[in-house]
């Protein structure tokens, strides 16, 4: 971590452009951060200086008839979901938050930092990903020269569409100064309907079930109770229409022999909220993986895994089996080759998310690209930041 | 028309029998178009006004020979336009005196359904609806519905970033597709995403969709499939002014009401629609509103009550609501038939696709009213209300001297119009050459420099779709891609063009 003496903490998003420009002509290396929870995040790679975004803070435009708001980078989520909430609207791509995974305090993040690690949550099967609800970007690049992209409306096509390469980024080709968001009503309310008595297989067969039902399900995950599958199913909306849909919803799941119970608004949220953050693996001491594949060989992986004697100390399952969560008795190379080669085998790809910071400073913490891709990964990158001054390595070795 | 494209160059014309024969050895003999006849039928897409013989066209079959024609265009520097079903209506597969219009219509097959991860591998020529209804047995669809959906083709989707009627709710073509192949300029062959969620590293599908056919060509699509929602019902509301009708959209949202689709149109396209073919629009009407609700049947009667007492509240004159699936296709049917209507009281019509936050909207309406009449001109509006996308339809008669030019200035009026009040200069047709010299309304140099140094990421040489999308083109070491600090290129092991 860079000391005191090296940060800084600009005010406008022209002082921004300036710290880049003067760190692009001396080759200084710049680690961009909000409020820092995500600091444990990606390779580790130490930067010269350190640009804390945390003082371009404020909600500079927010119509909810329109659905849309701007907010600086800086501006703590909490406070925009505050605000949201207020005029019964949200992200509904329901924003994970890495406190309980990587012991921070909770919701202590900014926009910009959920934006440039497109922190999507369970609704991500319904809704999209954080970047399929980012409507235009402001951002200093690599050069130190102020782009904007996208707009402040819901449907734009006029020129590429950079708001989606900035989102995910994790600042290594602009930092973002001010992001603007599509928001969308907050559901009347929601209920969640458990099955269990099910083995871990049948349990995810039953979640792509529900999914291709019409009910509208936005929440579809196994975890597990006392070693017990048990598969959550969310359904969210108007009350009069919870109530229903989530009795068909039972009864067209009748022939799988599950038992079914009913979770209300309350308990249904905090078992949401548990599964969005992680809990179930984070709780556990040990490092954590996030694996994303097609939800049909989300079973396989882990299967195959167990098979090949990872210890596997923890595990979920969640976007109907396509995000696996996997907690592994620590160990230097993380078990990222076996890990990686039990997703190529499908598709997909594989992260590891928690680690201390030596092993994240060996182990490759996002899935190895194909040569083609690397090279064009590579320059894009430079595309943007040419010197490679923006989070030096925190994504990839060679950048 | 005159329309400003790059000059072609005699170096690559003079090579036209070279590059004709080296294509015919990648390909059969007959997907090599080169008689001036056979050119003639891509001589444009579906902006008409601007036509230009290709230098060669080429149908591949396969992925192997798309590289193949990648790799000698790259080879002989030749540039290379890609074209799906020629819908454009902004001219993005508009030819090249001097390049290869490359033709992916024999790209046509549905390669795989997979029900159980939601989702359909398709070849990129496959016409739009064809998915839906490859899949429609099962109960599920393909949710962006571009008007064009019987003809257009998901990779022309893609490089368009293709809406529709329902994106408010389900999102445009970007929000809808899982993975892409792709072969950039030179043949390599690349494949993004997959049947899982979100790429890794940098989000390049997201970039690539609608990128208007400047990075690479495609040549598979995964796309999401959804299941069908249970009923749909629709209200066909009338309203004494636009600025009411506008308002009950307003109030809608705020309820917290994401319709399924959610259209407005004028009284000019209510009279035009009915001239037409009658289907029931008060003619009396300042405005139209349809509102389409679907999900669960329980939700959706609970909703329609909704949004009748919104719409009362908002003075509307005319409130209907569907009571059967006839009659909401009937209340649809109009929508549907708008351009068409328009046409026929044109005679001919400009179709414009600004996007501007909706509440702008009355005061957007009487401007654009008033420009209209400086240029001694009429227009008819038809707006994806809920999302805010504007088609203004400008009446002119192509037969009248200098009607045609004041419709095109009357066009960038309206666009300029739409981007001051903070909208953007195109919704979902994209920019292509059409919008390509308003960039400059929209977009800084800096932001259109940077947008150019991605394009060099990917075509260094400017070889692919050359012309469209940017006023000018700036060679990629004049946009610094070299970079050099102190004297030294750092990473000098990076191989540099």
């Amino acid at each position: 971590m860079a000391s005191p003496l090296d940060s800084v903490t600009p005010l406008e998003e022209s002082e921004v452009a300036d710290i880049v420009r003067s760190a692009n002509a001396g080759g200084t290396t710049l680690r961009i951060v909000g409020h820092g929870s995500k600091s444990a995040l990606g390779r580790n790679a130490p930067q010269e200086r350190l640009l804390t975004t945390r003082r371009l803070n404020g909600v500079s435009l927010y119509e909810p008839q329109e659905l849309v708001l701007t907010a600086r980078a800086g501006t703590p989520l909490r406070d925009i979901i505050d605000l949201l909430d207020e005029n019964g609207q949200q992200f509904a791509f329901e924003p994970i938050d890495y406190a309980t995974l990587l012991g921070d305090s909770p919701r202590d993040d900014t926009l910009g930092g959920a934006i440039s690690v497109n922190a999507s949550g369970p609704r991500r099967i319904r809704a999209g990903a954080a970047r399929d609800h980012v409507l235009g970007i402001r951002c200093v690049t690599g050069r130190g020269d102020i782009v904007k992209s996208g707009g402040r409306v819901m449907k734009n096509v006029t020129g590429y569409d950079l708001s989606k390469l900035l989102t995910g980024a994790f600042g290594t080709l602009a930092i973002l100064t001010e992001i603007t968001m599509k928001v969308l009503p907050k559901p009347e309310t929601e209920r969640t309907v458990l099955a269990t008595g099910l083995g871990e297989r049948e349990s995810l067969a039953l979640l792509r079930g529900a999914s291709a039902t019409p009910y509208e399900v936005s929440g579809l995950a196994v975890s597990f109770v006392e070693g017990h599958p048990t598969a959550a199913l969310r359904l969210d909306g108007p009350e009069i229409s919870v109530a229903h849909r989530s009795e068909d919803l039972i009864q067209s799941l009748r022939s799988t022999g599950a038992h079914f119970e009913k979770l209300d608004e309350s308990r249904s949220r905090a078992h949401w909220i548990r599964l969005r953050d992680a809990a179930p693996v984070a709780e556990i001491e040990g490092q954590v993986w996030r694996l994303s594949v097609a939800p049909s060989d989300g079973f396989s992986v882990v299967d195959s895994l167990r098979g090949a004697g990872a210890p596997i100390l923890a595990h979920f399952y969640d976007w109907a089996g396509g995000l696996i969560w996997l907690c592994l008795d620590g160990a230097l190379d993380a078990h990222a080759v076996s890990i990686r080669a039990a997703v190529n085998r499908v598709g997909g790809h594989a992260t590891l998310i928690r680690a201390s910071e030596d092993v994240r400073g060996v182990v490759e913490v996002f899935h190895p690209q194909p040569e083609t891709l690397a090279r064009l990964t590579r320059s894009v990158k430079e595309s943007f930041d040419p010197a490679h001054i923006l989070e030096r390595g925190r994504m990839r070795t060679e950048f | 028309m005159a329309l400003r494209m790059p000059a072609p160059e005699q170096a690559i014309l003079s090579r036209r029998n070279v590059l004709i024969e080296r294509l015919r050895t990648a390909l059969p003999e007959s997907n090599v178009i080169s008689d001036e006849t056979g050119r003639r039928a891509y001589d444009c897409d579906a902006l008409t006004m601007y036509r230009t013989l290709p230098l060669v066209v080429v149908l591949p079959e396969t992925v192997e020979q798309v590289q193949a024609i990648m790799a000698i265009a790259e080879d002989m520097s030749v540039k290379v336009v890609p074209r799906g079903s020629g819908t454009s209506l902004s001219g993005g597969s508009l030819p090249l005196e001097d390049g290869i219009l490359l033709g992916m219509s024999k790209f046509n097959r549905i390669l795989e359904i997979d029900f159980e991860n939601r989702c359909a591998r398709v070849q990129p020529g496959v016409q739009n609806l064809a998915i839906s209804k490859a899949v429609e047995s099962r109960g599920f669809y393909y949710a962006p519905d571009p008007s064009s959906q019987i003809a257009c083709s998901i990779g022309g989707n893609v490089a368009e970033n293709a809406g529709g009627v329902h994106c408010l709710k389900y999102g445009l073509t970007t929000n809808n597709i899982l993975g892409l192949e792709l072969v950039l300029m030179g043949g390599e062959r690349l494949r993004l995403g997959g049947k899982h969620l979100d790429s890794e590293l940098y989000d390049l599908m997201g970039v690539i969709t609608g990128s208007e056919g400047l990075l690479g060509v495609i040549t598979e699509v995964t796309v999401r499939i959804l299941q069908k929602p249970m009923i749909a019902r629709g209200l066909l509301l009338g309203f004494p002014t636009v600025d009411a009708g506008a308002r009950c959209v307003g109030a809608i949202i705020a309820r917290g009401i994401v319709p399924g689709g959610l259209e407005m149109m004028d009284n000019a396209t209510i009279r035009a629609v009915e001239a037409f073919q009658p289907c029931g629009y008060p003619l009396d009407a300042g405005a139209v509103v349809i509102v389409e609700l679907d999900g669960a049947a329980a939700e959706v009667d609970h909703l329609v009550k909704e949004v009748e007492a919104i719409a009362q509240a908002e003075g509307a004159t005319t409130t209907k609501i569907s009571q059967s699936e006839e009659e909401r296709l009937r209340f649809w049917a109009g929508r549907k038939n708008a351009f068409p209507a328009v046409s026929c009281i044109g005679p001919d019509y400009l179709c414009m696709d600004g996007t501007i936050p909706r509440a702008r909207l009355p005061e957007v309406l009487t401007r654009m009213d008033e420009l209209a009449k400086a240029r001694g001109l009429r227009v008819a509006n038809v707006f994806h209300a809920g999302d805010g996308n504007l088609h203004p339809l400008i009446l002119y008669d192509a037969s009248k001297e200098g009607d045609i030019e004041r419709a095109e200035q009357l066009g960038a009026d309206i666009l300029r119009l739409c981007v001051a009040v903070g909208g953007v200069l195109t919704g979902e047709h994209g920019v292509g050459v059409e919008k390509r010299d308003l960039m400059g309304e929209m977009f800084n140099e800096t932001d259109l420099d940077q947008q150019q140094r991605l394009k060099c990421a990917f075509d260094p040489q400017h070889r692919l779709n050359p012309g469209k999308v940017f006023p000018t083109l700036h060679r990629c070491a004049e946009l610094g891609m070299m970079h050099v600090v102190g004297g030294k290129t750092p990473f000098p092991d990076l191989p540099r063009f």
